[in-house]
């Protein structure tokens, strides 16, 4: 067992050049060096901001149910089939229809190919539950209609979040879906997210639409508030253009007024319509609104036919600038609410970067002090080991591109002090052995091999709670989860081949010295 | 050699006193739960000049009608915590309160580090910290039961049990907070009392096959001898690494490592008089170990 063949050594060697190689890459500058990989460093540590938003589906859904509702309302017009009291109650479509034709209508929602209630194959669920009770159609949206509304409606927001964050240009964003009604950003570098947070805290969804003096408007009209809050208005519910005919917008100094506007141009539906709008309502008031609060109101003067225009509204050139950011990048399916942030600035993480390396030097001194004046010789033996190892675990990060945390940090110096138990366990075994076997060889053998299911079991528990940490915990919490497993491997391995390799060449060259160790 | 098993009995009453206590504590004290588990704000804030304390702080917190707001120093002289209790979900709460600040004590702060987690969020986390704590407990003690048997498994888990309990129970005393780090704090105690139980198990196991006249109560006692020094010097070097961590990691280590050092210590001491008069208790001989082979 104390043999080793020179391949066995080879190769152990050169494994041991290549890691310490790859740890070593981290302090070169990355153009320099021939490895491109590096320890990405978490954001407690680089600073930088972590943002969870969580999409809220209520307008969607209901939405939802307005849409079905019209959809239902024309469908069974054109059927010729009479209905009564269609409306939407606590989240239901009810309805009614005479008795003849229930079972008609019911094909209508049931049939796996009907028109109305889609039918989803991979769940083997409709879009909505129906329920007949005598004449009273009830719908409700299914388990799975949810799921892909919310689904669905995440795919968008991501999108839309993408492309705000993009704009503004931070760098290397991560976002990413969480469940399947959150989306997580996280921007490194970035400690004071408060612009990225307003940016995403609006839906922006925009529309132009007459200002009503008289109540007299089919489409019905509502009260609107001004953005500034001074001032309402009533506006007709009839949307002449929204935000999806917009080709482009951009902040602009208006020359004539010398006021920052956000003009825009439109896509040809878009500019058809502004055009048609704007020469019959000369005279009339066109709201701009945006989530629901009347930006401004102009008069419109004379017809505009080409498609482009600007929004006027008592605007700083950075609070244009951010309306026609939102206005380009689109509307959010919903609105998004920021349910968890967490920012740490570049200095605090690099008060915590000097703490954790200054830690872990002296960690690392007093264990390996400690050991030497405990084993002498072996102790230099396991000292060595724990260098390599710390050498290893460093490296082994450094090729997954692993994320260090501050508690990923802690997680190494933990790992420094849990490391030399393997080591440990075997001396003391081997001690043991000594006592009652003369040739030492053999007692470094038997050292070896009767330690061995200690050694496995105690780290195999270690592992287990590292791995449930992995999967259950979150953000930093889980960088130690990873050092402290990747800890566990690089020790097994630093003991089994390179510790017990020097001891071996140290036993067989002391072989008949008495009291070895 | 030390006669450990003396103790069993006076130990086991003192551990069983511990555990009532922490178990009061935890009932009728509670635990100081963080922003983490518990929802809210919480600012570091350093302040970059000498005419800012704790006093003006608290003044200008206190007159922007924030609720419960509760600022304390924290490493650096220059350097408070505040923690605002109120579960605003306002997505511009920081911002109106770094503008209300600058305009009460000027510009002569940043805040250096921000977390704000809502009550949803927070609760989801509390719960899979529970489960993942759960978890763990149930993991070992079914490896246990795996690679030794049932006896040695409640033995070791018991043992778990008393270290998270008193554990806790010492965070709930001195009212330290607990969050998501000491979660994984305790995860890690459960991880590392296990495994020194393991060792001192497993030399229990094969002693129980060497001799099989000498009475539990004497062999777990050889056992713990046999392994004492690997014992002492693993806690000891892991101590060593984790008294570092804890002078010189930084403010926001203290918890963490303060509650690994309480765990190391409980754990070394509960491997030994708990994990061990548990298998004397459970009258465990070597039939128990050989009837599994025989099967």
């Amino acid at each position: 067992m104390l043999y080793f063949s020179k391949l066995r050594i080879t190769l152990v060697s050169l494994v041991t050049l290549f890691l310490i190689f790859i740890a070593a890459s981290n302090l070169q500058n990355p153009e320099d060096s021939l490895i491109s990989k590096r320890i990405n460093l978490g954001l407690d540590l680089q600073g930088g901001s972590y943002l969870l938003l969580e999409i809220d589906n209520g307008p969607v859904e209901v939405q939802k149910l307005q849409n079905t509702t019209t959809i239902i309302r024309n469908f069974l017009n054109d059927k010729n089939i009479n209905f009564n009291d269609l409306r939407i109650q606590n989240k239901k479509i009810i309805f009614t229809v005479p008795e003849e034709n229930i079972e008609l209508v019911k094909t209508f929602f049931l049939d796996k190919e009907n028109e109305i209630n889609p039918y989803y194959n991979q769940y083997k669920s409709h879009q909505f539950d129906v329920t007949i009770q005598s004449d009273e159609f009830i719908l409700m949206l299914s388990k799975y209609g949810l799921i892909e509304i919310k689904t669905s409606s995440q795919d968008q927001a991501i999108e839309i979040v993408r492309r705000r964050v993009d704009e503004v240009g931070t760098n290397e964003p991560n976002i990413i879906k969480r469940g399947n009604n959150r989306i997580l950003v996280e921007l490194p570098g970035l400690d004071d997210p408060m612009r990225i947070k307003s940016l995403l805290g609006k839906t922006a969804n925009l529309t132009f639409r007459f200002v009503n003096q008289n109540n007299n408007d089919s489409f019905g009209t509502e009260m609107l508030q001004y953005e500034d809050g001074t001032n309402e208005a009533m506006v007709s519910k009839r949307i002449i253009l929204n935000g999806e005919n917009l080709l482009d917008a951009q902040p602009k100094m208006d020359n004539q007024t010398n006021e920052t506007v956000v003009s825009f141009s439109l896509d040809r539906v878009g500019a058809k319509r502004f055009g048609k709008a704007t020469s019959t309502g000369i005279g009339k008031q066109l709201a701009i609104v945006l989530d629901g609060k009347i930006v401004s109101a102009p008069v419109i003067q004379s017809v505009i036919a080409g498609g482009n225009g600007q929004i006027s509204g008592n605007f700083t050139f950075q609070s244009a600038t951010d309306l026609a950011l939102l206005l380009r990048s689109g509307a959010l399916p919903a609105p998004l609410n920021i349910i968890e942030e967490r920012s740490v600035g570049p200095d605090l993480g690099q008060d915590s970067i000097n703490a954790g390396i200054i830690a872990l030097i002296i960690g690392f001194l007093l264990v390996i002090i400690f050991m030497f004046f405990k084993y002498k010789i072996f102790g230099l033996i396991a000292n060595i080991t724990l260098l390599i190892n710390l050498f290893f675990l460093v490296g082994i990060l450094t090729l997954f591109e692993a994320t260090l945390t501050l508690p990923g940090i802690a997680g190494i110096i933990l790992t420094v002090g849990m490391a030399v138990d393997a080591n440990v366990l075997i001396f003391e075994r081997i001690k043991e052995e000594c006592k009652k076997e003369k040739n030492n060889i053999i007692a470094f053998d038997t050292g070896y091999v009767k330690s061995k299911t200690a050694i496995i079991d105690a780290n195999i528990t270690t592992l287990i709670a590292a791995s449930i940490l992995f999967f259950m915990g979150s953000g930093p919490v889980k960088g130690f989860s990873v050092t402290l497993a990747v800890g566990i491997f690089t020790t097994l391995f630093s003991v089994y081949f390179i510790a017990r390799m020097l001891t071996a060449f140290y036993v067989i060259k002391n072989k008949d010295r008495e009291n070895l160790i | 050699m030390i006669n450990f098993n003396k103790f069993y009995k006076l130990f086991n009453i003192i551990s069983l006193i511990l555990v009532i206590i922490s178990i009061l504590l935890l009932f009728f004290k509670g635990l100081n739960f963080g922003v983490d588990f518990k929802g809210g704000t919480l600012i570091e804030l350093r302040a970059n000049d000498k005419q800012v304390n704790i006093t003006t702080l608290r003044d200008s917190f206190n007159n922007m009608n924030l609720g419960d707001v509760n600022i304390k120093k924290f490493g650096n002289d220059d350097d408070y915590l505040i923690k605002i209790e109120k579960k605003d979900t306002t997505n511009n709460l920081i911002e109106t309160i770094k503008k209300d600040l600058s305009l009460s004590i000027g510009d002569t702060f940043n805040f250096r580090r921000v977390e704000n987690v809502g009550p949803k969020v927070s609760s989801e986390l509390l719960k899979s910290g529970i489960i993942a704590i759960a978890l763990s407990l149930a993991a070992m003690l079914f490896y246990i039961w795996i690679r030794f048997e049932w006896q040695f498994s409640l033995g070791a888990i018991l043992a778990l049990f008393h270290d998270v309990i008193i554990t806790l129970g010492l965070f709930s005393l001195f009212n330290l907070e607990i969050n998501l780090s000491i979660v994984a704090a305790v995860l890690t105690i459960v991880g590392y009392s296990m495994n020194d139980t393991v060792v001192i198990y497993d030399r229990v196991r094969e002693n129980l096959i060497k001799f099989s006249d000498i009475k539990i109560n004497e062999l777990t006692n050889i056992s713990i001898n046999e392994t004492l020094s690997r014992t002492i010097i693993t806690s000891v070097t892991t101590l060593l690494a984790l008294v570092s961590i804890y002078l010189f990691g930084g403010e926001i280590l203290k918890g963490f490592s303060l509650a690994m050092i309480m765990g190391v210590v409980f754990g070394t001491y509960s491997s030994i008089y708990i994990a061990n008069p548990i298998l004397v208790k459970l009258k465990v001989s070597q039939k128990t170990i050989l009837k599994e082979d025989n099967e």
